[in-house]
């Protein structure tokens, strides 16, 4: 084989890996785009590009404006900001099935959320709060839990699904407490929803997605590197355990904040990168893939919950229904291949 | 290469949890040589190449690369110099060999920089220098245990550090792809000039390849000097425990131990006897 | 490879083969602590009730509020202990069988398999009865626990408790959607299952203990008769084999006892995690790794755990109650991450 063949080899896999990043863009834009104009009533294209450039038109720029427009939005950066937490970690620890909302992380804003909806009965951005601060604190209880001459991944994983299960056993004792009304409203939040979406609950899920993505990416090249195993990374010189903190918190910020708007809404963290790797290869980083994946995930099941069925699911409910099939398939390739832990 | 690097410990203890592993050890790297560290199961031996590595923080005293405190020196400017072949290296699930062996040149990669020429000089240079050229486009997934060891060192060697750690290289390869692999990491001596220090179980190979043989017992620094000093009978006995013959290997003429157990075991003999019959 | 030893003495376990007499003893002790703390459970809860009544409540047929509080305490304190004793068995058989100290009715995935089949039983064929929710619960239960096993068993190195308890967190996660779906929109047998899903032992009755109790002595059974076959299998497939065992054929009936004693326990009390995993642990530090000591500690600790944890969830939310598998959840969390620990990591 020759010299040019080695760098041929390399921006085929590269040619590869920018075209199905640009069909992506390109779906999530038609996604939105459809978004927009299908509901109850339809809108032409034109109808919505006039509101989106700010003009008035009768009925679609409430319809549009208000109601489609945020919430097609939430679920872009909702998407993004899961599945951009969700493969950071399946990177990190080497196992696609190490996802936040497999760790105990999505469960500790779980419980948080319902003991807030039904037993301080509090509402909206109080609740965000306290998902937000619990996910953390859960994310800091595992990782402490876990360190022992530094955290090692298997156990890191392990700990994570016993506090899954103790805050499992938490949200049901909740939930039996709870009245019937904020029994309906803390199962839709723990299934996950962005029926509530508005401006105001996208706002700081825009700034999460900026600053702590952007702190992600940044580090992806050392994520690939920790792919290799924590030796050979310490070897080619990342800081693996500054590195590992970095990323967890940055990875942890990203799922609260999207938790605290739209719930844990089941999957999206676990299936993107998967689905992203499946879909350009091993060549390069998967960040910004799974994150076109993730924002088209919650994009097209919002939109089925919505209108697909009799009932009006919320968007959980979808991803779960889809997810589950995918996430045994995964499971039993995983398994199969030896893993990699 | 560039200017010739030295490495070295002082005092080093080392440890995990309450338990001591390796105590206080004095000992020198020669540069530009082949060293090979031995020992039985648990001594130490791996735990002193981790420490080496960097991948260790020592209990007491200090590995020393260059005159600095090797702990205390950036990471990437470690990762130019010293490179490391764990035992047990993961390659991501698809990864292709050319792309695996890239990521050997993060220590020389900006933040944001793209590839460059001198990166892609590097990984063809070590594609060639361990015949895995005709590979590079392949999966590491879809490679035999020999080949995929020979892209492992690929990859270190596209590091292009002037010395080079690894933690039994040759574990898991039958014997053909061991000798290939020793082969291959005596070349790199040779050529380039690269200093190699590594763990190995088998003795007698440790001792045909190696300048310098380290033998490490209990943590501590046994016997270190040229194999034909350090591989004797008396070292086999106080390092494993083990009644040996030693004779010179008919091959190379380097020391070549043949263990002596309960059986099989003639009356013992002058020094040149054949070895044939008590290894068989 | 050294996850295979995990169920045998490790070098530092050399105590662990027990003499006889010692094992006795803790027997007894057992046996001791269980009647006091069914004593307890009788006497405390919401309402204190005096001795005497007690003994009236038993002895003649007073009609107080204390001899009637006493005798709706009295069911409840027994189904406690079968209960317990269902899930200490079964944790023990589940543990010596897959070779794994992870292994835990929860995080094998058995109870939410049991959920899912009681909420579609309930929503799709109108379930009803207190010995169909047992039978569906077995049956959900089975399945969802084999396969979880199936899966976790794939590819190198066997089960190892990682991919065990991934397969089963994963399996889990995806039960709850499918739990969700199928709850959402029917509010009706939401109300239904929230009460059945969280662990709890208060609504017992003589009626409800008699139709579990078959479904409990029979999973008893099928798990004593491969208490033997579990020792050989600690050594590993290869071995047990080499011995004469029929590797299979154990596998298989202790694994149904196991699940019968789970989905039964389940199907009458809901979830409770973590009994399971706790008390085979303990009770290896105390009688030893013979499965035919482990099983019998096992059973009279499962039983202590849960009448205790009962009593401790009625006392400390006076005047309300803390459910027994919220009690159960919150002392074991803390040990499961502390049996974590402990393992090396390569064994993991």
């Amino acid at each position: 084989m020759s010299v040019g063949a080695i760098a041929a080899g390399r921006s085929r896999r590269l040619a590869k890996r920018r075209t199905v990043i640009g069909a992506l863009v390109v779906a999530v834009i038609g996604m939105y785009a459809v978004t927009l104009m299908v509901g109850q009533t339809f809108y032409s294209p034109g109808d919505v590009a006039r509101v989106i450039a700010g003009q008035t038109v009768p009925g679609a720029s409430f319809t549009v404006g208000e109601l489609r427009l945020p919430r097609a939005t939430l679920a872009i950066l909702t998407g993004i900001a899961f599945a951009l937490g969700g493969a950071t970690f399946q990177t990190m620890l080497r196992n696609p099935l190490a996802s936040p909302d497999i760790i105990g992380i999505s469960h500790g804003a779980s419980a948080a959320a319902v003991f807030a909806i039904t037993v301080l009965t509090v509402s909206g951005a109080a609740v965000s709060f306290v998902a937000i601060v619990a996910s953390l604190a859960t994310a800091m209880a595992i990782y402490v839990l876990s360190f022992r001459d530094g955290v090692v991944g298997t156990r890191l994983i392990l700990i994570g699904i016993g506090i899954a299960a103790m805050l499992q056993s938490v949200v049901s004792y909740l939930l039996i407490r709870a009245s019937t009304w904020d029994l309906q409203v803390a199962m839709r939040w723990i299934t996950g929803s962005i029926n509530g979406a508005s401006w105001s609950l996208a706002l700081p899920l825009v700034c999460a997605v900026v600053v702590l993505g952007g702190i992600l990416l940044a580090h992806s090249r050392q994520l690939e590197l920790l792919q290799l195993g924590d030796e050979s990374a310490s070897a080619l010189g990342v800081r693996v355990e500054r590195t590992r903190l970095v990323v967890i918190v940055a990875a942890v910020g990203l799922i609260a904040f999207a938790t605290a708007a739209a719930g844990p809404i089941a999957f999206v963290a676990f299936l993107s990168g998967p689905i992203a790797a499946r879909l350009v290869g091993p060549t390069g980083s998967v960040l910004v893939p799974a994150a076109l994946v993730g924002a088209l995930l919650v994009l097209t099941a919002d939109l089925l919950g919505q209108f697909a069925f009799g009932t009006r699911y919320p968007v959980g409910v979808i991803t779960g229904v889809l997810g589950a099939p995918y996430l045994v398939y995964l499971l039993i390739r995983t398994n199969r291949a030896g893993g990699s832990l | 290469m560039t200017d010739a690097h030295t490495l070295h410990t002082e005092q080093l203890s080392l440890g995990y949890g309450d338990r001591v592993v390796v105590d206080s050890l004095d000992l020198t790297i020669p540069t530009g040589r082949i060293t090979t560290i031995v020992g039985a199961n648990a001594c130490g031996k791996s735990t002193l190449l981790r420490a080496m590595a960097r991948l260790l923080a020592p209990r007491n005293g200090r590995v020393v690369l260059d005159g600095k405190d090797l702990h205390r020196l950036p990471t990437k400017e470690v990762a130019r110099t010293l490179g490391l072949l764990p035992q047990s290296p993961i390659a991501p699930e698809g990864i292709a060999v050319a792309d695996l062996v890239g990521r050997g040149r993060h220590p020389h990669q900006k933040v944001f920089a793209r590839w460059s020429r001198e990166d892609e000089a590097a990984v063809l240079s070590a594609l060639e220098a361990t015949g895995t050229t005709e590979l590079a486009d392949r999966s590491v997934d879809e490679l035999s245990g020999g080949q995929r060891q020979r892209v492992w060192i690929a990859m270190a060697l596209a590091q292009q550090t002037d010395l080079l750690l690894l933690d039994e290289p040759t574990t898991f390869l039958d014997v053909t792809h061991q000798i290939e692999v020793l082969d291959l990491l005596t070349d790199l001596n040779r050529q380039r000039g690269t200093t190699i220090v590594m763990v190995l179980h088998d003795l007698n190979l440790a001792a045909r390849y190696a300048d310098h043989l380290i033998a490490v017992a209990g943590g501590a620094l046994h016997a270190a000097g040229s194999p034909a000093d350090v591989l004797t009978a008396a070292t086999v006995r106080e390092v494993f425990g083990l009644e040996s013959e030693v004779v010179a290997d008919p091959t190379s003429g380097k020391p070549m131990m043949l263990p002596i157990g309960r059986y099989h075991a003639r009356q013992v003999q002058p020094a040149t006897a054949t070895a044939t019959e008590a290894s068989g | 490879m050294s996850a295979t030893l995990l169920t045998r003495p490790g070098p530092d376990d050399a105590m662990m083969r027990r003499p006889v007499p010692v094992r006795l003893l803790v027997l007894l002790a057992g046996v001791a602590v269980l009647v006091l703390a069914a004593a307890l459970s009788v006497a405390f809860g919401t309402r204190i009730v005096a001795w005497q009544d007690i003994v009236s409540a038993f002895t003649t047929s007073a009609d107080g509020i204390a001899e009637a509080a006493v005798r709706q305490r009295v069911p409840r304190t027994v189904l406690a202990m079968l209960v317990g004793a269902s899930l200490g068995v079964a944790g023990a058989v589940l543990q010596g069988l897959t070779r794994n100290p992870l292994a835990d009715p929860m995080i094998l995935g058995i109870t939410p398999g049991a959920s899912l089949a009681v909420v579609s039983g309930i929503a799709f064929f109108g379930l009803s009865t207190a010995t169909g929710y047992i039978w569906v619960a077995i049956v959900g239960a089975a399945l969802a626990s084999a396969f979880v096993y199936t899966i976790g068993s794939l590819g190198r190195g066997g089960p190892t408790p990682l991919k065990l308890a991934l397969s089963g967190a994963a399996t889990t996660a995806a039960f709850t959607s499918l739990i969700s779906a199928i709850l959402l929109p029917r509010i009706d047998v939401m109300n239904v299952f929230r009460f059945w899903q969280v662990g709890g032992v208060g609504g017992a009755s003589y009626s409800r203990i008699g139709q579990v109790l078959p479904f409990l002595v029979v999973g008893a059974l099928l798990c004593l008769v491969c208490v033997r076959g579990l020792n050989t299998l600690a050594l590993g497939d290869d071995l047990a084999r080499g011995l004469g065992e029929r590797v299979m054929v154990t596998r298989i009936v202790a694994f149904l006892g196991a699940v019968t004693l789970c989905g039964a326990a389940t199907a009458v009390a809901g979830p409770i995690a973590f009994v399971g995993l706790v008390v085979p642990h303990v009770c290896r530090l105390l009688v030893g790794v013979d499965h035919r000591w482990l099983l019998a500690s096992a059973g009279l600790l499962g039983a202590i755990l849960l009448t205790v944890a009962d009593v401790v969830g009625r006392i400390v939310a006076r005047p309300s109650e803390i459910d027994v598998g919220i009690v159960t959840a919150i002392i074991g969390a803390p040990f499961f991450i502390y049996v974590v620990r402990r393992q090396k990591v390569r064994a993991l």
